[in-house]
């Protein structure tokens, strides 16, 4: 058996969510990136796909972050970052921006996680510590409002401890509203049947895979090997 | 079309001590803004020369940097925050207050901070949502399954005084923002007694092209002219690029002529 590759980096999960994301060039798909690293999906995905992005703070066609010297703060991302818009962008108000996020217009939104359960509840927003400060911000609605929610996360947290686990003990962002979670190790659907391994870090193998995660894996005999970029 | 008549109506008020005259201890206050986006910062500064105190803010956020909001809790005027996101990066100044027990939070969803706003001005007496559903937040809340989904109840969100910032104005309170800066304000406005706004233009009646207004002259009761607000995350940034000296409040209040 071959030794297994290395995990993927956070620029290549990155590049791997964007593959799945639909190019829709005619009727647009609309995605809501989370802050941090699903951001790096933009990096990923093609300038004239039909892909809008939506930010929670009231902007869609939101375009590439400003170049410096050209910053505006009255147009700044959901994590407060200067930012542009492409054209045809449109600006409205947060109670028409969680409209289009509670109700089922976006169409896909990638957000990080600390934990996912079997049944794709998702807490990314709290660790419930004494000493933090909670703030949730829009993950809920986000969570709970899109129509696919797309994790990126590193399969083990920094002390690795699994991330996918039978029930989350972290406080919950929503309930069995994950689709889908992107690791530096497998893609893995929630299904109604459980968690579905679809991709698989070249080499690794599925009982190596579920030594490193808190709920039970299943997969195709013949599950593909996890996509990468070429170079 | 007579426009003779409500071109009679002038809500502007001469200056800004003027625009937050008579909010009173323990009022339940609106802040308009983003992060730095739609933040009036004049108007906080107005209140805390104003005195008001025991104050219940509601606000995306909870403040940054030392100016505006930040200023306004760390004069000690501040009882209360509601809001979505208290943990901004350059929050420090909520973030000890409430470590010291100084300031009660009460964190809100983003979607539904923003709609229990819609709905107290609105005149709504609550709404079901999906959001939170399950989660810590919904706990000790009513829920009802709507077409198979669980939803929470929420109730609408009043207050005795909303602080805006707009781009433009009109005498009649006809109002427009800049790119992103819009954010909370035009529901905050219809859900205040008292809606006092900040604007960087005031233009006649009907330089607003009807078709373009945003917030119509109706929820809006006080407007104050501040033709060049500060933008505290452009300080920061100038300062940044510049000696690489990190300033005090004071100073940064000071270049800002607050």
């Amino acid at each position: 058996m071959t030794p297994p590759m290395t995990p993927l980096s956070r620029e290549q999960m990155a590049w791997r969510v964007a593959q799945e994301i639909p190019l829709r060039a005619s009727g647009g798909t609309y995605v809501n990136l989370g802050i941090g690293m699903p951001e790096l999906v933009a990096n990923h995905l093609p300038d004239d796909a039909g892909i809008i992005f939506h930010c929670e703070n009231g902007i869609l066609g939101m375009g590439p972050v400003a170049r410096p010297g050209e910053e505006d703060f009255d147009l700044i991302t959901a994590g407060k970052k200067p930012v542009t818009v492409v054209p045809g962008a449109a600006f409205f108000d947060s109670t028409d921006s969680f409209a289009m996020i509670r109700g089922g217009h976006i169409d896909i939104t990638v957000l990080g996680a600390f934990q996912i359960s079997r049944t794709g509840d998702l807490a990314n927003w709290s660790t419930g510590g004494a000493d933090i400060v909670p703030a949730v911000g829009g993950a809920m609605d986000l969570a709970q409002g899109a129509k696919r929610v797309f994790i990126i996360t590193n399969h083990q947290a920094r002390d690795g401890a699994p991330k996918i686990v039978e029930t989350c003990t972290y406080p919950l962002t929503g309930a069995g509203v994950v689709s889908t979670v992107f690791t530096d190790l497998a893609v893995i659907d929630v299904t109604p049947a459980g968690l579905m391994v679809r991709e698989i870090l070249d080499g690794l193998s599925l009982a190596d895979l579920q030594a490193k995660t808190g709920a039970p894996l299943t997969a195709a005999a013949d599950c593909p090997a996890l996509a990468r970029p070429q170079n | 079309m007579n426009g003779s008549k409500i071109m009679t109506i002038d809500k502007r008020v001469a200056d800004i001590a003027a625009a937050v005259a008579g909010i009173k201890d323990g009022a339940r206050v609106m802040v308009s803004g983003f992060g730095d986006a739609g933040n009036p910062t004049e108007l906080l500064h107005a209140l805390i020369d104003q005195g008001a105190r025991d104050l219940c803010i509601i606000n995306n956020n909870a403040g940054t940097g030392r100016l505006g909001l930040a200023a306004l809790m760390n004069a000690g005027r501040v009882r209360k925050v509601i809001c979505s996101f208290p943990r901004s990066s350059h929050s420090e100044i909520f973030q000890q207050l409430h470590r010291d027990g100084k300031v009660e939070l009460c964190v809100v969803p983003q979607g539904t901070l923003a709609e229990r706003i819609r709905a107290g001005g609105a005149g709504i007496g609550g709404f079901f949502t999906p959001t939170s559903a399950g989660t810590p937040l919904a706990e000790g809340k009513e829920t009802r399954v709507i077409d198979g989904i669980e939803h929470v109840l929420e109730h609408p969100i009043h207050a005795d005084v909303a602080l805006i910032k707009a781009d433009k104005a009109d005498p009649l309170g006809n109002l427009t923002y800049r790119l992103a800066a819009r954010n909370f304000a035009p529901a905050m406005c219809m859900a205040a007694e008292l809606s006092i706004v900040q604007t960087a233009k005031i233009v006649a009646p009907g330089d607003i092209n009807a078709e373009d207004v945003v917030t119509p002259g109706i929820f809006v009761d006080r407007i104050v002219h501040v033709p060049d607000p500060i933008s505290e995350a452009e300080v920061l940034l100038q300062q940044e690029a510049g000696s690489g000296e990190a300033a005090t409040g004071t100073n940064q209040q000071q270049a800002a002529g607050l």
